[in-house]
């Protein structure tokens, strides 16, 4: 591999005296999936949305394919074509249907004709198993239906990775299944995953990398029989028994 | 009675003359308010500290004074520093300017209310800040902002009642020359209030119809904070 | 012809404000009492009520302080300061009636209902219980028709009541300054609905209960 689809060096981020993360280096290579893991409010949804410059880091440096996107008049918007992102509370267009959440970045952003736009969005929906709910609105669908569309949304940007921002946490247990599903399938079919989550089954199955974050910094990573079986640091130790006392042992 | 009767026969299209005015009135402000109120909206939520303080200054002062005060400023004040306007402009533009305040403050209600995260997930697709405003925020606050909104039509007729005091000829100017020919202005201005009433009705239906049109399932106001 | 200004401005500010003041009460006397008998009334005087509102509030202010006007001013030999400010005071009601309407229908009835579980009659429960949370609630939109019955007392100047806009008008006049005229009193206006929100404000913070949101 030649060099890392998305890149980032020396990240940092505070807000006022509150540091949300410090120095931060990391690099997605094509066909990763890694996998962020930590205590909530260790700064892991705020390095996502700084990797897509949603949010502005304080210092530091990102490419996306070797392009440095922090660069002074780079422009944002083309940077996020590239990198898609998937929310927490789904955060779909609540005015469209889930065909129009869908089309609305290819007809508006990459100005596609309807007819094509149409048709690829059809396929995305399709992609993850949500073709015959096209005509719903958000409003009219589960919570896993809702954050499948907006997968769908971001995938049909053709995106060179996928930020994937707790995705799970904010569905109903019974509803979790089908969205790992779909990521699963994404995983299997080599897209680039940055994913952070609290599903340490899902990590373990389909991570080749696992980053695990404290307060701020990266404390370690490696790959997941490793870091779950032989963590290095006495912190993620007792972080995984957290997590398996809260959450329990993946029920396959 | 007979005379009475004749007289009524007679003021019907002097009425109906005075109650399209009053339309005309009505429907020009309100297309020049909301114009108005949705650049003083956009502004007040988006725009630079400068644009925001412009929009807020332009808001306050337009609901802090009274409309007939604004009206008089407009049509007899404006003369005094070279701008002169006719009384139905004064009237159009007075309306315009007065409603444009109120309505900015219900279009700012709703574009809050859309959430903020769904700018955020408009630009995470690639779309700038003027495309999410465009394609994201707009059409869900529009749509939210429609039960609210809804008054401001028949509030704004009811305003239009004033602009008769510089002589505008609408319904309440021709009530007065009516009345002072009958000597009955108890009867005639109860006829316009009936006349109001009506409009007021239909229109109320109007926006009833409306609500329903647009209605999105799933989408009304509710404070999803992100 | 400063002093002439002060002079004129000044006396003009007074009569508006009197207007207001002496507007007010009546709605509110008025206006609660209507809610009240609109939900406690009965079928009939609900209906009623329901009625009296519909035709006020269909109807531009305006419009109605000429039929009061002249109802009052053809019966009873009165200045246009009091049926200016009575009129007023009638067309508020019926908009205070919706404000203290909303506020009782938002206590609710499980209010009501815990006050009779413990034997207090319909109106001990109404005085004691609900009426001291919705006068509460009623603050923030009443407020509002306060600064709309300030600002609409501009509307007596139809009746000729030597108020802010009629003492602009005899400046503008005798000074030929139309626009400083005009202008000082949309500015008079714009300080006393500011003052009055911002004291409004104030009694709200202080009657409000803890934690009630």
């Amino acid at each position: 591999m030649d060099q890392p689809i998305l890149k980032a060096t020396g990240l940092s981020k505070k807000y006022g005296d509150n540091v949300v993360f410090h120095n931060i280096d990391i690099a997605v290579e094509q066909g990763d999936i890694i996998v962020i893991i930590g205590p909530s409010g260790t700064g892991k949804s705020t390095l996502l949305r700084c990797l897509n410059l949603l949010t502005k880091a304080d210092s530091g440096k990102i490419w996306l394919d070797g392009t440095e996107i922090t660069a002074p008049g780079h422009s944002e918007d083309e940077v996020r074509q590239h990198i898609g992102m998937v929310f927490q509370n789904f955060l779909l267009f609540n005015h469209l249907t889930a065909l129009g959440n869908v089309m609305l970045g290819l007809t508006k952003v990459r100005h596609l004709p309807r007819e094509q736009a149409r048709e690829k969005a059809l396929s995305e929906l399709n992609r993850v198993g949500l073709a015959d709910r096209a005509g719903h609105y958000p409003g009219q669908l589960s919570g896993g239906q809702q954050q499948r569309v907006a997968i769908a949304r971001a995938l049909a940007m053709d995106p060179r990775v996928m930020l994937f921002d707790e995705p799970t946490s904010a569905l109903d247990p019974e509803l979790i299944g089908e969205v790992l599903e779909v990521m699963r399938q994404l995983a299997m079919q080599k897209m680039t995953m940055l994913v952070v989550t609290h599903e340490m089954g899902f990590a373990r199955e389909v991570a080749n990398r696992i980053i695990f974050m404290e307060k701020g910094s990266i404390v370690e990573e490696g790959a997941p029989n490793e870091l779950f079986l032989r963590p290095k640091f006495e912190r993620t130790r007792e972080f995984l028994w957290k997590i398996t006392e809260l959450y329990g042992h993946k029920k396959e | 009675m007979s005379d009475w009767l004749d007289f009524f026969w007679r003021s019907i299209p002097v009425f109906l003359n005075g109650l399209w005015v009053t339309l005309e009135l009505t429907a020009v402000g309100l297309i020049v308010g909301f114009g108005l109120g949705l650049a003083a909206a956009l502004g007040r939520v988006y725009g630079s500290p400068w644009v925001r303080r412009i929009c807020i200054a332009y808001i306050e002062i337009f609901r802090g004074t009274p409309l007939l005060v604004q009206l008089f400023l407009i049509y007899y004040g404006f003369p005094g520093i070279g701008i002169t306007l006719s009384r139905m402009m004064s009237a159009y533009l007075t309306l315009g300017l007065n409603s444009g305040a109120y309505q900015a403050e219900y279009l700012r209600g709703a574009i809050m209310a859309v959430s903020e995260g769904q700018m955020m997930a408009g630009r995470s697709i690639g779309l700038s800040r003027l495309a999410s405003i465009r394609y994201v925020i707009l059409p869900q606050a529009l749509r939210l902002v429609i039960p609210s909104w809804s008054n401001e039509p028949i509030l704004l007729l009811k305003s239009t009642a004033v602009a008769f005091l510089i002589a505008v000829p609408d319904l309440m100017t021709k009530a007065k020359l009516i009345a002072a020919r009958t000597y009955d202005p108890i009867g005639t201005y109860l006829a316009v209030a009936v006349v109001y009433l009506v409009i007021v009705g239909l229109l109320n239906e109007v926006m009833k119809a409306l609500e329903r049109r647009l209605r999105i399932p799933g989408l009304e106001i509710e404070s999803h904070k992100p | 012809m400063l002093q002439n200004f002060i002079i004129y401005i000044g006396s003009g500010t007074a009569v508006t404000v009197s207007v207001t003041l002496a507007a007010l009460p009546m709605g509110i006397v008025l206006g609660l009492s209507f809610a009240l008998l609109h939900i406690y009334g009965g079928k009939w005087l609900s209906r009623l009520m329901t009625v009296y509102s519909t035709l006020m509030r269909g109807v531009p202010p305006i419009v109605l302080l000429f039929i009061l006007y002249f109802i009052i001013a053809g019966s009873i030999n009165i200045s246009p300061f009091w049926a200016g400010s009575i009129a007023l005071g009638w067309v508020s009601s019926a908009y205070q009636m919706e404000i203290f309407r909303g506020a009782l229908l938002s206590v609710g009835g499980g209010q009501m209902l815990a006050a009779r579980a413990i034997g207090m009659s319909r109106w001990t429960a109404v005085r004691y219980v609900v009426l001291p949370q919705a006068l509460r609630l009623a603050i923030p939109p009443w407020s509002n028709e306060v600064s709309i019955v300030l600002k609409d007392s501009s509307l007596v100047y139809a009746l000729g009541v030597p108020e802010i806009l009629r003492r602009a008008q005899q400046l503008s006049a005798t000074t030929q300054q139309p626009f400083l005229a005009y202008g000082t009193a949309a500015l008079i206006y714009f300080i006393l609905v500011f003052t009055t929100n911002r004291l409004l404000d104030h009694l709200e913070q202080r009657t409000r209960l803890p934690a009630q949101l």
